[in-house]
């Protein structure tokens, strides 16, 4: 549901933090969602860089 | 899969981490440190800039290796312009250092494997080891291969992400208006003081705010943070720095040597930074100044508690949520009230518009307060603009 603009991101692992599901993992300079995430975009609308966006 | 037993597993070699596996190590506990990266200490998140008070009471010794400026005071400005410079007479030990967090990250990982830590490098933690209920360890993966770490004591100290506590069980969430999200540039060639470090606030950084930590001569760490509630989605931290950047002459010949991302809690605290067989430290304790932003400092404090407690309890075996209470007390007794005033007044900040946070400073510009603290700037405020400190009043 969410999509990683690989090019833009930072890897700072805010929204990993910031996911109300823990549903992000920062895996090295790879962003991935579990299925526990319910899309809520919490994570695109914080990015810093806008690197994230609803598919 | 290969099982590694010790007393206690701590997750994150940052400042909170070591500081516990030192502090454990000391009590004679056998730790294993975890550092899921290549390098401890790097990338940065971090503005880099702290206090010197709180470096004795955590027996941190200054090092020229990790200290990469000495600040002589600190400008706050508004967003319309008013400025006031605070200078190291009045500010006292508030004003510091700027560090090299590589270097001092680094070092404190040193003293601890000093005291007796283990250091895994390049290990990260991806589960919790549960028997019958009770937490016995973790998973992990370390340079690739799935490994088991049992141990009688888990600390979390995993930094923002705070991820194992969440995967314990301990609700580590934020509110969207506790999460401040932030970018910062490592910015050469530029016209800054080399030995102030500069505050914007107000609307150029909406719910936060703009700093300028000089690293030497024309070259600082230049960041934002713009609170959660009050962004977008369109890459408002990056957008609204570019913009002040573009606005301010000094900054006309600079340029980037680094970008970071990263997120702070601004948030009073949990309800609970223990359970059963585990402890949080740290940013992954959501210990964080929320008008600041800093944690180093509370980082250093709570992993040393940590370890001390914990040192005390590998003497009974006992680590047990009950157990580990007088951590609990420890850090609240030391910091609980500073945090909850400190996110009250946070949270009054983001209501406000430009021109009362130009009226503000003018205010504390004319006072004559003798040694600034936040605590001093709003009993100042509190006198003239009792309404800024509504509903948090008797803490000031």
């Amino acid at each position: 549901m969410i999509s990683v603009d690989v090019d833009k991101c930072l890897h700072c692992g805010g929204c990993v933090g910031s996911c109300p599901q823990n549903a992000i993992y920062l895996n090295d300079f790879v962003l991935e969602f579990n299925k526990d995430c319910n899309g809520c975009g919490r994570c695109v609308k914080l990015c810093p860089v806008g690197a994230l966006s609803k598919e | 899969m290969r099982t590694i037993t010790c007393d206690a597993v701590i997750v994150g070699a940052g400042p909170a981490g070591s500081m516990a596996a030192k502090f454990c190590a000391q009590g004679g506990m056998d730790v294993i440190l975890l550092e899921k990266k290549a390098e401890i200490g790097a990338p940065l998140r971090c503005a880099e800039g702290v206090s010197k008070s709180w470096l004795d009471e955590v027996g941190i010794k200054p090092e020229a290796s990790w200290v990469r400026a000495d600040m002589k005071g600190a400008i706050i400005k508004s967003t319309k312009g008013t400025s006031y410079q605070l200078d190291e007479s009045k500010a006292g030990n508030e004003v510091g250092y700027v560090l090299e967090r590589h270097l001092f990250d680094k070092a404190l990982a040193r003293d601890a494997a000093n005291a007796g830590a283990k250091i895994m490098m390049r290990t990260a933690c991806t589960g919790i080891i549960r028997e019958g209920g009770k937490i016995v360890g973790i998973k992990a993966k370390s340079m690739g291969e799935e490994i088991e770490i049992r141990a009688k004591v888990v600390v979390a100290a995993d930094g923002y992400e705070s991820q194992v506590a969440r995967w314990a069980g301990i609700d580590t969430n934020l509110k969207l208006s506790d999460i401040d999200s932030c970018i910062q540039y490592r910015m050469c060639n530029i016209d800054v003081a080399p030995d102030y470090c500069e505050f914007v606030i107000g609307s150029a950084a909406p719910g936060g705010y703009i700093w300028v930590f000089p690293k030497g001569e024309k070259i600082a760490n230049v960041g934002i943070g713009v609170a959660g509630q009050l962004c977008t989605g369109k890459a408002d931290a990056k957008m609204y720095l570019d913009k002040w950047i573009a606005e301010d002459p000094r900054f006309k010949n600079g340029q980037i040597l680094e970008i970071m991302g990263g997120f702070v809690s601004t948030c009073p605290g949990l309800d609970s930074a223990v359970d059963d067989n585990i402890v949080l430290v740290g940013d992954a304790a959501r210990i964080i100044d929320p008008i600041t932003g800093g944690g180093i400092c509370h980082a250093c404090r709570t992993g040393m508690y940590a370890g001390k407690v914990l040192s005390e309890c590998n003497k009974t075996g006992d680590f047990s949520k009950k157990a580990l209470q007088p951590y609990e007390k420890l850090w609240r007794d030391r910091m609980e009230d500073k945090l909850f005033r400190n996110w009250m007044a946070k949270e009054k900040l983001a209501t406000l518009d430009d021109e009362t946070i130009d009226e503000l400073i003018k205010l504390i510009k004319t006072s004559d307060i003798k040694n600034v603290t936040v605590y001093n700037l709003l009993k100042a405020i509190k006198e003239k603009f009792p309404q800024v400190v509504e509903g948090f009043e008797d803490l000031i």
